[in-house]
C-alpha cells in the first residue's frame, strides 16, 4: 500500500506541506470564505443576492469594472509590449549590463505612494513641469498631466514595467540563442528570426507576464486617490469597495465588491490561460532524446 | 547515382579570430573542392568550432578572408551565405513540426508551396523520416532529431554543409549508424562538407582530407592515411594513436632511417623532420607494439597493467630506466612479469626537434 502512494508521489514528506496548508487557510481561505458568507448577508438591502444585485444595478458602482478594466488592461499590455524588445536587445553579455537592469528595475523598490508623489512634485499642477511652462509664457493655467486617468495609467507603468520586464527577461534566457543561429544560417533575416522563431517560443511567457502585472494593476487603489481623479475617470472597483467597508462601514457590501473584483480578475486570467493553452509550451530547444 | 557538386571552391586565405589576447583560430589556409568531405580535426577548444562559425558567418573573423567560387563572402551575414549548419545540439525549432523544421530553409527562400512540400518529402525520405511529418522534436529519439536537422540543413541544397559534432550526443551504435548515413548523403547529393570532430576515428572513417588543429593553429592538413601512417609532428601522433612517446637521441640517419639511443634503448625507425642527429621522441602505436612480436627493435618491460579488449589485452609497463610503454598482447600476462614488446622500423617513427 505504501508503496503504491509512493508511486503516486505520495509518501511522508508531503508532511511538510502541513505548516504551508495551515497559513493558507488561515490567511487566504478563512477570510475568503469569510468574506464570501458576509457578502450573501447584506446589511442595508433584503435579499441573500441583494449586494451583489445593487452593485450591478447602480451605474456607479457598476462602472468601476470597466474603469479598472480600462486601466489595468492597457496599462499590462504596455509593460509586456514595451518589456518584449528592450529584454530582447539585452539578451547577450554588455558592458554596463547590470546597471542597466539595475535602473529599469529600481521602480520596484519605491512603492506606489513614492512614485505618485514623485509625479505630482513634476507633473503637478503645481509641478516642475507646469511651472516652468507657466513661466515661459507657453501655456496661461497649469495643464492637468495627472490627477486625472494618465497620472494612474503613468503609474501602473512605472511600477509594472520592472515585473514585466524581468520576467520577459528570464523566458528569453530560457530559449537557446542557438535556435536563433541556426534560422540565420537557413535563410532568416533577423525580423524573421524574431517572429519566427523566438517570438513564438516567448508568448507563452508573456502571457503569464500579463497576467501577473494584470493582476497587479487591477488592484490598483493609492496611485488611482493620489495621482488620479477618483470621483470620476479613476473610481477603480478598489475604491468604492474602501469606500463602502470605511465611509459606509457596510462590510457586507464591501466583501461582496471584493468578490466581484476576484471574479473579474480570474475571468481574465482564465481568458489568457485559455488562450495560452493553445500556444506551444514545450521545452524552448536543446531537447535531448 | 552521382550528383555534380554545388560548390566549385571554397577558399579560406590566413582565416583568424582571437578573443582579446585569447587566439581561438591562427591563420588557417585551406583549399576545399567541390564533393570534398574535409573534416576539422581536434580537442575541445582548439578553434575548429571556431573555423566553422566563420565559415557560417555567425561569427566574424578577426582577420583573413574566405571566398566562395572567387567571390568574397567577408561581411555577408549568414542569411545569405546560404551554408547548411548541422549543429551539435541540432538547434530544432521545438515549437514546429519536423515537417515545418525541414520547410523553414525553403520558406525563407520564398519557394511555391507545392515545390516546398514536394522538396520536404524528398528530404524526409532522404532520411527516412517519412513516418514522423506531423511530429514534433520533442517527440523524437536523439537519433531521429539529428537527422531532422541534417535534412534541415540539406533540404536547401546548399553549396556547402557545415557539422558540428553532429554524432556526439548519440550513443555509440547509433553513431556508427549515422556515420554511414552521412557518407552516403554526402556522395549521392554530391555535397561538399566540412565536419568538426573530436572524434579521430569518425574523422578517418568519413573525411577525404583532415585538418588536425591544436589551440587554433594548424598542425597538418592531409588524406586520413597521411595523417594515419606520416603525422607531421609528436602532437599530431599523440593525437592519432601513438601513445608511446620517449624522448632519445638520434644517432644516425641515413634518408628516413635512422636509429635513436637513450633511456637505456635502442630503437630503428622512419625519421621525420630535417635534423641528422641530436633530441628526437620515438613514437610508437600500442597496436605496433607487440608482445612476441615481430621487429628488430625491443624493450623490455615489466608489466603493472593488463587490460581486454576483446581480441587482444593492452599491457602496459616500464621499461628497466623507468619509461612508461603500452603494448599489446595476444594472450593474458600476468602482473609483474617481464615481457619484451617489439615493433618493425617502419612502424616507429622518430620526430626531430621543431618538426
Amino acid at each position: 500500500m505504501r508503496r503504491r502512494l509512493a508511486e503516486h508521489g505520495i509518501d511522508r514528506t508531503l508532511l511538510l506541506l502541513l505548516p504551508a496548508l495551515a497559513f493558507l487557510v488561515v490567511i487566504f481561505l478563512y477570510p475568503f470564505v469569510y468574506g464570501l458568507v458576509l457578502s450573501f448577508q447584506p446589511e442595508r438591502y433584503v435579499g441573500v443576492f441583494a449586494n451583489y444585485q445593487q452593485f450591478f444595478a447602480d451605474p456607479f458602482l457598476r462602472d468601476t469594472i470597466a474603469i479598472t478594466l480600462g486601466l489595468a488592461v492597457p496599462a499590462s499590455l504596455f509593460n509586456v509590449i514595451a518589456s518584449v524588445p528592450i529584454a530582447y536587445r539585452m539578451r547577450g553579455a554588455f558592458r554596463g549590463k547590470r546597471l542597466l537592469i539595475g535602473m529599469l528595475v529600481m521602480p520596484v523598490t519605491l512603492g506606489t505612494v513614492l512614485i505618485a508623489k514623485g509625479l505630482l512634485t513634476l507633473l503637478g499642477a503645481r509641478g516642475w513641469v507646469n511651472r516652468a511652462l507657466l513661466e515661459l509664457g507657453l501655456v496661461e493655467d497649469p495643464v492637468r498631466f495627472v490627477n486625472n486617468y494618465w497620472g494612474v495609467l503613468l503609474t501602473l507603468v512605472i511600477t509594472g514595467f520592472p515585473f514585466a520586464f524581468l520576467l520577459t527577461l528570464s523566458y528569453l534566457g530560457g530559449i537557446d540563442p542557438m535556435l536563433e543561429r541556426a534560422a540565420a544560417t537557413l535563410g532568416a533575416g533577423p525580423r524573421q528570426r524574431f517572429w519566427q522563431i523566438t517570438f513564438p517560443l516567448l508568448l507563452p511567457g508573456l502571457a503569464i507576464t500579463f497576467i501577473l502585472t494584470f493582476v497587479l494593476a487591477f488592484a490598483v487603489f493609492p496611485s488611482a486617490v493620489l495621482v488620479g481623479e477618483p470621483a470620476g475617470e479613476t473610481r477603480v472597483i478598489s475604491i468604492v469597495a474602501y469606500r463602502a467597508a470605511y465611509e459606509q462601514f457596510d462590510a457586507s457590501m464591501a466583501s461582496a465588491i471584493a468578490m466581484i473584483m476576484g471574479v473579474v480578475q480570474l475571468a481574465v486570467v482564465a481568458l489568457v490561460l485559455g488562450v495560452r493553452g493553445r500556444l506551444y509550451r514545450g521545452p524552448s530547444g536543446g531537447t535531448k532524446g | 547515382m552521382t550528383v555534380t557538386p554545388r560548390l566549385g571552391e571554397l577558399l579560406l586565405d590566413g582565416l583568424s579570430r582571437s578573443y582579446g589576447s585569447q587566439v581561438a583560430l591562427a591563420a588557417l589556409d585551406l583549399r576545399i573542392e567541390g564533393g570534398e568531405f574535409i573534416a576539422l580535426l581536434g580537442p575541445s577548444g582548439c578553434g575548429k568550432s571556431t573555423a566553422l562559425n566563420c565559415i557560417a558567418g555567425l561569427i566574424a573573423p578577426t582577420s583573413g578572408s574566405i571566398s566562395l567560387d572567387g567571390r568574397s563572402l567577408d561581411g555577408t551575414p549568414s542569411e545569405r551565405r546560404g551554408f547548411g549548419v548541422v549543429f551539435q545540439s541540432y538547434a530544432l525549432f521545438a515549437h514546429m513540426s519536423v515537417r515545418a523544421n525541414i520547410a523553414f530553409g525553403l520558406r525563407m527562400r520564398r519557394l511555391p508551396k507545392a515545390q516546398v512540400a514536394a522538396r520536404v518529402d524528398q528530404a524526409l525520405a532522404l532520411v527516412q523520416l517519412e513516418g514522423h511529418a506531423d511530429k514534433y522534436p520533442g517527440q523524437l529519439s536523439g537519433g531521429q532529431q539529428q537527422r531532422v536537422a541534417i535534412a534541415r540543413a540539406i533540404v536547401i541544397e546548399p553549396p556547402l554543409v557545415l557539422m558540428d559534432e553532429p554524432l556526439s550526443n548519440l550513443d555509440a551504435k547509433l553513431r556508427l549508424e549515422m556515420r554511414t548515413e552521412l557518407r552516403r548523403l554526402h556522395r549521392e547529393l554530391g555535397l561538399t562538407t566540412i565536419y568538426v570532430t573530436h572524434d579521430q576515428e569518425e574523422a578517418f572513417s568519413l573525411a577525404d582530407r583532415l585538418v588536425v588543429l591544436r589551440d587554433g593553429v594548424t598542425q597538418q592538413i592531409g588524406a586520413p592515411d597521411e595523417i594515419y601512417y606520416r603525422p607531421a609532428n609528436p602532437y599530431v601522433a599523440d593525437f592519432v594513436g601513438f601513445r608511446n612517446a620517449l624522448p632519445m637521441t638520434l644517432e644516425s640517419r641515413a634518408g628516413d632511417a635512422g636509429v635513436a639511443a637513450g633511456r637505456g634503448v635502442r630503437a630503428r625507425g622512419r625519421v621525420a623532420g630535417e635534423a641528422t642527429g641530436g633530441p628526437v621522441t620515438l613514437a610508437i602505436r600500442p597496436d605496433d607494439l607487440v608482445v612476441g612480436g615481430p621487429g628488430e627493435n625491443a624493450f623490455e618491460i615489466t608489466v603493472d597493467a593488463v587490460e581486454f579488449r576483446g581480441r587482444s589485452f593492452v599491457v602496459e609497463g616500464v621499461t628497466g630506466s623507468g619509461e612508461r610503454l603500452r603494448g599489446t598482447s595476444a594472450d593474458a600476462v600476468a602482473i609483474g612479469a617481464g615481457v619484451t614488446l617489439r615493433a618493425p622500423a617502419a612502424r616507429v617513427l622518430l620526430f626531430t626537434k621543431a618538426g
